[in-house]
Order: C-alpha cells, then sequence, then structure tokens
C-alpha cells in the first residue's frame, strides 16, 4: 500500500454548527497505532470523530481516511469500524441479530456473516446466552459491548472508538485495552476518545490534544511532554537518602519543588530545566553521598499534559 | 465530442458494483419490512386501513342485502377509495410509515448505523423507500380487497358473478392501482418532508390542505398533487354535493396513462431531491 494512502489526514478541516464552532483550522496527519483523543466536554474530539467517519461533513478543508473519502460509502466502511457514543440500537433486536444485520449489509454470504458475528461476540467477551438477548434488556456495560462488537466485526483497518470505556467494569475495560493494544499492534488504526486518561495513556502511542475546537498538541506522549518546556518536569527518584538529595538538589535555581515519596524511599523533584537537572544528578551519583536506584518521569503522561496544557485534572472530559 | 461523453458516462455506470448494490438494497429492505410491519407502534396504521372492512363486515351482518342496492354499494366502494383512501387512510398511513423511516431512526438515535454501513446513502434511501411501499401497498391494498370482497359477498351468486366475471374486477384492479400509486406518491413526499423538517406534520397538514384546493388551481399548478392524477383513475365517478365536491371532481380530463405516467414521473422527482438531501445528511442527534 502507498504510505500516503496508509494515514488519516484532516487538511485544515474546520467545522461550524451553525454559528457555533466544532473544530477550527485542524491539520493532523496520524499514522497506524493508537491514538488518543483528549480533551474536555465539547471539545471538539467527538466531531472530529464524526469528521473522520462522514457522520459529518467538513465546512471547510478536507478529510482523508486511508486515501478514501466517506463518500464512496462502499469501500470507505469496509475499511473504517466507529463505535459511536450513542446508546441507543433498532428496536426489539437482539445483540446477535444487530451484529448480523450489520454484517449482512456488507454484501457476504449469511454463513460468513454468522462465522463474524460469532466471532466478534468472542473478542469482545459477550456470552453466548447474552448475545441472544434483546438489547432492551442489557446493562450499560453490555450495550457497550455490543457497540464494540459492530464496529469490529468486519475486521475493519481503522477502528474509530469514542468513549469506549463507558460503563465497563474494570475487568472488562482490562479486557478492552488489551484488545485495543492488540490491533494497534496488527498495524490498525485505533483511534480513541476516553476521559479516563491513565487507562488509554498506558496503550497509546500518539496523543491528540484538543480544547475549545482547536488542536493544542499532538505526537507521541513524551515527545509532547519534551515540548512543554515552560512547564516544570516532575522527576521520580528512588534512592536510599531521598532528604539529603532533595537538599542538595534544592539549592540549585532550576528546582522547584520536592515532595518525599510516601514511603519515604524516594523524592519527587520538580524542575525547571530537566537537562541541568540530570548532569547534576550524575554528580550525585558519582559523588557516592546518595545511592540512587532509579530515575523516572513522574508526569510524562497524557493526564499531567492535559493539566499542563488545558486546565483541568484530565477526569471531567 | 458528445458521443464520448455519452460513452464515457456509460462505461461509468458500466463500472459500478450493481450487484453488490442489489443484494444491499434487498437486505436492507427485509430489514426494514420486518421492522415496518411486524411492531406494535403500526397498529393504529393496520386501525386506518381496515377500518372500512369492519364497517362493512358489521353492515353485511346486520343489513340484509338484495339485489337492487349493489349499484348503490359500488357507489358508496367508490367514495371509501377515492375520499376515504386517497384523501385521508392512505395519507396518514403513509406519513406514519414513511415519517418514521428516516426521522423515526433520526429521534431513536439509531440512523448512524446505518449511515455507517457499507451502502451508498441512494442504496439506503431506496430500500427504506421500497420497504415503506410494500408495507403501505400490503395493508391497504390488503385492506382494499377485504373492503370489496365484503361489499359484495353479501349478494351471494349475483355479487360473486359481479366479482368475478362483471365489472367489478376490473373496479377493484383500478382501486388496486390507485392505492398502489397513492401509497408511493404519498410515500415519496411524506420521506423527503421528513428530511426536511424536524417535525414533518406541519407540512404534511399544508400538502393536505394543498391536495384539498388542488382541483381550483391552474392546470400546471395541478400536475403537482398526487390526488389529482388519482381521480383520472377512478373507475366509478362519485357524485358529490357540496364541500365534497372539491374532493371527488374531475377537472382537466385526462388518459389513465397520462395519469400514471405523470404521477410516476413526480414520484422520481421527488425522489432525485430527497436521494440529493440524503447525500447531504449530518448526523447531529443533539439538535434534531
Amino acid at each position: 500500500m502507498n504510505p500516503v494512502n496508509d494515514t488519516i489526514c484532516f487538511e485544515n478541516v474546520s467545522k461550524f454548527y451553525g454559528e457555533v464552532l466544532g473544530v477550527n483550522k485542524v491539520s493532523l496527519t496520524l499514522s497506524p497505532g493508537v491514538t488518543t483523543l483528549v480533551g474536555p466536554n465539547g471539545s471538539g474530539k467527538t466531531t472530529l470523530m464524526n469528521l473522520m467517519t462522514g457522520l459529518v461533513q467538513p465546512s471547510r478543508g478536507t478529510v482523508s481516511v486511508l486515501g478514501l473519502s466517506p463518500s464512496n460509502a462502499t469501500e470507505f466502511f469496509c475499511n473504517v469500524g466507529y463505535c459511536a457514543q450513542f446508546d441507543s440500537f433498532p428496536r426489539g433486536l437482539t445483540g446477535f441479530q444487530f451484529v448480523l444485520d450489520s454484517l449482512m449489509l456488507f454484501g457476504m454470504s449469511e454463513e460468513d456473516a454468522y462465522h463474524l458475528t460469532q466471532e466478534s461476540m468472542e473478542r469482545v467477551q459477550l456470552s453466548n446466552e447474552a448475545a441472544h438477548r434483546k438489547i432492551a434488556g442489557y446493562s450499560k456495560g453490555m450495550r457497550q459491548k455490543i457497540r464494540l462488537a459492530q464496529a469490529v466485526a468486519h475486521h475493519p483497518r481503522v477502528l474509530v472508538l469514542d468513549e469506549p470505556l463507558n460503563g465497563l467494569d474494570p475487568m472488562a475495560r482490562a479486557e478492552s485495552l488489551a484488545l485495543f493494544q492488540e490491533l494497534g499492534r496488527q498495524g490498525m488504526h485505533v483511534i480513541i476518545s476516553s476521559h479516563i486518561l491513565d487507562e488509554v495513556d498506558r496503550i497509546a502511542d500518539r496523543v491528540v490534544l484538543i480544547t475549545g475546537g482547536y488542536l493544542i498538541a499532538q505526537g507521541n506522549i513524551h515527545e509532547v511532554r519534551q515540548e512543554v518546556r515552560d512547564k516544570p518536569m516532575q522527576v521520580l527518584i528512588r534512592c536510599d537518602r531521598p532528604d539529603l538529595l532533595a537538599s542538595k538538589m534544592f539549592a540549585v535555581n532550576h528546582c522547584v519543588e520536592a515532595r518525599l515519596h510516601a514511603d519515604g524511599n524516594g523524592v519527587f523533584l520538580r524542575t525547571g530545566d530537566i537537562d541541568e537537572f540530570y548532569r547534576l544528578l550524575n554528580e550525585i551519583a558519582v559523588e557516592g553521598l546518595v545511592k540512587i536506584e532509579a530515575v523516572a518521569p513522574a508526569d510524562d503522561n497524557a493526564n499531567a499534559i492535559y493539566q499542563y496544557l488545558i486546565g483541568s485534572d484530565g477526569v471531567a472530559s | 465530442m458528445m458521443q464520448q461523453s455519452v460513452g464515457s458516462a456509460i462505461g461509468t455506470l458500466r463500472q459500478q458494483p450493481w450487484s453488490l448494490w442489489w443484494i444491499q438494497a434487498r437486505r436492507l429492505s427485509r430489514i426494514e419490512i420486518r421492522r415496518n410491519l411486524f411492531t406494535k407502534r403500526a397498529w393504529w396504521i393496520y386501525f386506518l386501513a381496515f377500518i372500512p372492512a369492519v364497517i362493512i363486515f358489521i353492515h353485511l351482518l346486520f343489513d340484509p342485502h338484495s339485489g337492487q342496492n349493489m349499484g348503490d354499494d359500488t357507489q358508496v366502494l367508490a367514495a371509501i377509495v377515492q375520499v376515504y383512501y386517497v384523501r385521508l387512510g392512505i395519507f396518514f398511513g403513509c406519513l406514519g410509515i414513511f415519517s418514521r423511516l428516516i426521522r423515526g431512526e433520526m429521534i431513536e438515535r439509531s440512523l448512524h448505523y446505518y449511515l455507517l454501513s457499507p451502502v451508498r446513502r441512494e442504496v439506503i434511501l431506496l430500500s427504506k423507500f421500497f420497504a415503506g411501499a410494500v408495507t403501505s401497498v400490503v395493508l391497504f391494498g390488503a385492506a382494499v380487497i377485504a373492503d370489496f370482497v365484503l361489499m359484495y359477498v353479501g349478494y351471494g351468486a349475483e355479487g360473486r358473478d359481479y366479482m368475478l366475471h362483471g365489472p367489478g374486477f376490473g373496479q377493484l384492479e383500478a382501486y388496486l392501482l390507485i392505492a398502489v400509486l397513492a401509497c408511493l406518491g404519498y410515500g415519496s413526499l411524506f420521506l423527503l418532508l421528513s428530511l426536511m423538517f424536524r417535525n414533518p406534520m406541519p407540512g404534511a397538514m399544508l400538502l393536505l390542505g394543498w391536495e384539498a384546493i388542488n382541483p381550483v388551481m391552474p392546470s400546471l399548478l395541478q400536475k403537482f398533487s398526487v390526488a389529482s392524477y388519482l381521480r383520472h383513475l377512478m373507475p366509478v365517478s362519485v357524485p358529490a354535493e357540496g364541500v365534497f365536491a372539491l374532493l371527488t371532481v374531475e377537472t382537466e380530463p385526462v388518459s389513465a396513462w397520462v395519469a400514471v405516467l405523470g404521477l410516476l414521473g413526480l414520484i422520481v422527482l421527488v425522489l432525485t431531491y430527497t436521494c440529493y438531501r440524503m447525500r447531504r445528511l449530518e448526523i447531529r442527534y443533539t439538535t434534531d
């Protein structure tokens, strides 16, 4: 496949709902893997996903997914699956019928559709008994699972998931995340918007930060964190004498905060100059006064970046 | 030059996946017919369709039939078709069936499943229209047949002879053609209205008014009315007085085939524009 056609491209895309701004001047290129869309309520995450899947059309600019346009529905939706956040279904169907009916519209044989429906039920861990019950009697978590089953049943190359973890219990959440991660590893595009950032963060290859309809930052989480240079970075250092390390570090200008770890075997240090920080840390280690066991960035995750850039806690997305 | 562009257009048409669209249309229609016909919410449409049959049946049970009344009953049946079915029963039945196809799914927030399927929006729309047409034709066609049979069965051998060997059978064919065309005509209009307006009811009321006053309109405007075409297909003329004359009056005499083709042309025109609207449709349930 042509590399250009392996990406999702937004070129200067704007969407207005009357006078209300959806997203504005978004230019974005997403390569395969797991991408997390992060932003507060009304920031434009769902609009981006709806633009990606043709449920709404851009007021300006162009969107292409793997070089395809949603106007070519036949080819486009064989490659794209969208698990929207609308918690509603056609009336009177069982979960199995719902997925089977969707697959039948792909033009495949009934036998193939039946086989794929069963496979998708297994992928989302929905029991056979539950699959043959009416959706109207499902719990929220089961409805979420059946929507996910419908979105992945035809083996799309692009999977768009709007708040896919809503309503799932911790076990189902972990299973879903493992599925998303596996799909990402297989070379699929998995685009996820979620407000449970801690979980999604662990499997995301890249993050797209959006607020007020504007794209704030995008890229690998660590790269994005590096871009936020005006914000001090927090580092956790595991060592035998955290109080001594804190006092030595605090003596220099760039170190702005020190906090002992709850277990007493480490210290969180916040610095405005990470390069100078690591240089000094090396010197202390060489001196041998403090035995350093581990060093790790403590705010190099989507939640922290979210706080820095958007000014919210990342939970109420 | 002209030949080249026509040739290229034909080539493009040939390249389209017609067989896939055909399979998708069949399957989508099947799903939709199942939803339309076998749902509790359709009870009132069954009621609209079969209430005349129930009344005729009661009449059959309690009122003895004699051969002299058959002419009157033929007039009554013609009035039921022209005044009740065309003006009310099929009109409101189709409003219920066809406006639910798109707008109903938007209200229930389930339309996006179709729009996210690998089916062209035109195929979705036309399949839904076909499913609505099948539903309404089955209901109202069956109702017209029931009315017809119940109307004449009380006359015994004379009635059977009228139905099977006399003019009755031809009249039934004409009534069924009227019912089919009325379902298609009103169906296409209500499908369009449901795409244009959040609440298609005010538009439907305007249409009802338009259909009522259409006979007094200039002949050009009469071409934009379903009922005006159907009037020309009535096998039995219905004498009416006062305001009811407006519902049955035949204005410009038009041959049956012109009426049928004219109405089919109107339906194609409306469906073409509806396809255009469908292609531009956006899913914004919060504002819908």
